[in-house]
Parts: structure tokens; C-alpha cells; sequence
């Protein structure tokens, strides 16, 4: 099932696997992202049969995360279709799993999921943020991260704003403009979409690549092909 | 029913191509059997990761010669394009050499970052049957970090940071640096015009 929750806590099912990938993908998203959340926390790994079933309905990339802790996982996840892993905690537990994937795999298909907190004027990485009771602070800043997974040979960085998250009040702005001056792989951000216009505002003042949302998409609230219009009228580059 | 074959360079996104081809309602052979491919009627070249890898992985498969003399359709897919070429200026490796040019590093830009991850538009610069019903412009799904710069085997280009080899074609050897797979209803005309007779 799909869930999603307000700033990572009191998630609740928002609709089946299959039913929601065929209804976003049909909808004209560019790019799908399922995140098991309790994957890591639980100390467990994904059922991943329902990876090959995504892959076949799916005519757009997609990218799973969660609960890939090895070579052997990630090639397990990318052999039953998906197009991409995106890994968060178990890189911070392990920041040479990184090299490893890239060295595999390309850095193309490896994307490094950062959840980011700003706290005392700073920006720190948190792990394991699937579950609040085992949400911990990674004992590091968000700009040393995001340079050394690139270093470690990431291909994407998903930077999830937690303070946004699931709040609806726009992107962090500020964060991903900062984030975006050390990072020269592919952005996306996370963590905050309300409205049309965020979206455009994340895009124009940040500069990322991508803009990824859950909860408006989820309810129906903007409608993707709504969404990508409004965007195109005002000069972004988009597929529609 | 035409028989298609696709080899397995053990890239790890092969799945979904043979996905795809469900889609068509087609089934599509994954194999490193060198009589299975000669004796296909469409040939599919996938590959993601690194070329090196997947020329290091045609050799022991003993496919380098095989693929070369190839007279039917082949269509190369992303690093399976870069895998027709001459070679590829990533760790300087040599290539099947079926179509000329050698794969060039995309220059990274503030604008433009590498690896290019994404959609692009892409427009054809030569009419080819491969291209067919394809509008002008449209969009398809890019995941690579090197690319073939323009040249006379190019039909289609895209832009990073400047245009790229989009598509190019020679002789009975197609290819794309996109992912058709993952390339929505273009991507899937595409795959789809490589099974027509016209090809």
C-alpha cells in the first residue's frame, strides 16, 4: 500500500501500488519514486516482487528505495525492472556502499535520498526517519553530505526537506538554493509542495532539476496535467 | 510472427525492455546465443554501466564478431548505442566499430549537470522510418553521462549544454541514446516502428 504522512509521522494509506502507478503514469509524471519507509528501521528488507509488477505497467522511469543495504540489493531491485536505487540511511551507515554502486552499476541508476533538518541557523542530516521513534540526527551537515556522496560517485541527490514535509507551505527555498551551489549532479527536491506555484518558485529561485510530491498528487488536489501546463506557460522545460 | 532477440549485456535494466515489448504485445527473446541472434529478425543492443564492462562481457560471450556481421535490424539502446560506435572515450575503449564516431564525456555545466537524467526534447534531423509518427520535439528519457557528438549518422539530436546524437542510423544499425522503454508513448512508437517491415 501506499502511505504518507505529516513531517514523517501519523501515516496513512493513500491507495494500492499498481493502481496509483498507472493513474500517475498515464496522468504524464515524469518520474516515479516509491519509497518503502520502514525498510531501514525495521532492520528488514522489501518484499520486491511488486517491483516487477510496477516495471511492467510502468511506460516512465522509476526508482525504488528503501532497504538497499548491499550490492546484492540494489542488483535484485534494478534486475526486476526499476530503473534507479535510491539509498539514505544505509549510505550513512556505510559511505563506501555508495562507491560500490556506482562502480557496479554507473552512477546514473544510484541516487542518494538525504533527509535534511535546518536547526540553529545549520542544516544536519537525520537517518532512519521512516519511523519517529528510531529518527535519529546522522551527526553530520547537510553541505558536507551532499559533497562527499558526490565525491563517493552519486548520480541524483533527493534532498527531503524535513521541516516542509507533508506541510504543503512550499519547497525550502532557501535550503535547496544553498544545496544546489555543492551540488553538480541532478537535484531534486523534496519535502513541502502546495501549490502550483511552488512548484514554479522551486524551479525558478533554486534551480533544481526535478520537483518530487506525494500528498497534492495523492488527494487529487493539483491534477499533473494542470500542473505541467501552468509550468510550461511560465518558460519551464517540460514534458507534456 | 517476427522473432526478436535481445542481448543480454548484463546491464541491469534489461528487464523492463522486455517489458516493454509486452506491451506491444510482442514477446522479445533475452539471450547471449549467438545462433539466436543471427538467426533473429530484429536485434536489440541494451546497456547501461560502464562500456568497458559490457565489451569485456561481449568478448567472453564471444558476440563481438557475431554483432558485427549482422545484417538484419539491430538497435542499440543507450550504452548500447555507444557500444556501436568506434569507441568510447570512457577508460579510452575500443567498440564494435559498426557505426562511425567515437563517444564523447557531456560537458558539465552550473545548467547542465552530468549525468544527463532526464527529459529531453529531442528533434529529428533526417527523415528515417525508425522516426516515423514521432512528433518533433518530443520528449524521451535520457540516463548517461557520454554521448556521440553530432555527425552524418545523426537523425535525431537533443541538447546538453550542446546537441548530441539523439538517434543515428548506418546501414541496417539503429540506435538511441535514450531509453525507449521508459519514454511514454514516444518511446514505445519508436520500439514499434523497429518491428515494422519498412525498417
Amino acid at each position: 500500500m501506499v502511505v504518507k504522512g505529516v513531517q514523517f509521522r501519523n501515516h496513512r494509506v493513500v491507495g494500492g501500488i499498481l493502481e496509483l502507478a498507472e493513474r500517475y503514469c498515464a496522468e504524464g509524471a515524469d518520474e516515479l519514486v516509491f519509497y518503502d519507509i520502514t525498510a531501514s528501521p525495521d532492520d528488514r528488507s522489501v518484499d520486491r516482487s511488486w517491483v516487477t509488477q510496477v516495471a511492467r505497467v510502468l511506460d516512465i522511469p522509476f526508482c525504488v528505495a528503501g532497504g538497499i543495504r548491499s550490492v546484492a540489493d540494489a542488483e535484485d531491485v534494478l534486475n526486476k525492472g526499476a530503473d534507479k536505487i535510491s539509498i539514505n540511511s544505509p549510505a550513512l551507515a556505510k559511505p563506501a556502499l555508495i562507491t560500490e554502486l556506482a562502480k557496479r552499476f554507473g552512477s546514473q541508476c544510484v541516487v542518494i535520498g538525504i533527509d535534511s533538518r535546518e536547526e540553529h541557523g545549520n542544516y544536519f542530516v537525520y537517518q532512519y526517519t521512516g519511523d519517529p521513534g528510531k529518527t535519529i540526527a546522522a551527526q553530520r551537515l547537510t553541505m558536507d553530505w551532499v559533497t562527499e556522496v558526490q565525491q563517493r560517485g552519486a548520480g541524483e541527490i533527493v534532498l527531503n526537506c524535513m521541516n516542509q514535509d507533508g506541510v504543503r507551505k512550499g519547497y525550502d527555498i532557501e535550503q535547496l538554493a544553498a544545496v544546489r551551489a555543492v551540488c553538480n549532479v541532478p537535484l531534486i527536491a523534496s519535502g513541502g509542495a502546495g501549490a502550483k506555484d511552488h512548484f514554479l518558485q522551486v524551479f525558478e529561485q533554486a534551480n533544481v532539476d526535478g520537483a518530487l510530491a506525494a500528498s497534492v498528487f495523492h488527494s487529487a488536489e493539483i491534477p499533473i496535467p494542470d500542473l505541467k501546463d501552468y509550468l510550461a506557460k511560465n518558460q519551464v522545460d517540460i514534458r507534456r | 510472427m517476427s522473432k526478436i532477440a535481445i542481448i543480454d549485456s548484463g546491464g541491469a535494466n534489461i528487464a523492463s525492455l522486455v517489458f516493454a515489448f509486452e506491451r506491444l504485445g510482442r514477446s522479445a527473446e533475452l539471450t547471449t546465443d549467438a545462433a539466436v541472434i543471427r538467426s533473429a529478425d530484429r536485434v536489440l543492443l541494451p546497456g547501461v554501466g560502464a562500456a568497458k564492462n559490457a565489451m569485456d562481457r561481449l568478448a567472453d560471450a564471444q558476440l563481438i564478431d557475431v554483432i558485427r556481421g549482422l545484417k538484419q535490424p539491430v538497435l542499440g539502446i543507450c550504452l548500447g548505442m555507444q557500444l556501436l560506435l568506434e569507441g568510447s572515450e570512457e577508460e579510452n575503449v575500443e567498440c564494435l566499430g559498426v557505426v562511425p564516431g567515437i563517444a564523447a564525456r557531456l560537458p558539465s555545466t552550473p545548467a547542465c549537470p552530468v549525468p544527463n537524467m532526464g527529459w529531453c526534447a529531442t528533434r529529428k534531423t533526417s527523415d528515417h522510418a525508425l522516426l516515423n509518427d514521432i512528433p518533433d520535439d518530443s520528449y524521451f528519457y535520457y540516463l548517461h553521462s557520454y554521448a556521440l557528438p553530432v555527425s552524418d549518422c545523426t537523425l535525431a539530436t537533443a541538447n546538453h549544454a550542446k546537441p548530441f546524437s539523439a538517434v543515428i542510423g548506418r546501414d541496417n544499425f539503429v540506435a538511441a541514446q535514450f531509453h525507449p522503454e521508459r519514454s511514454s508513448t514516444a518511446g514505445a512508437q519508436l520500439l514499434s516502428n523497429f518491428l515494422d517491415d519498412s525498417l
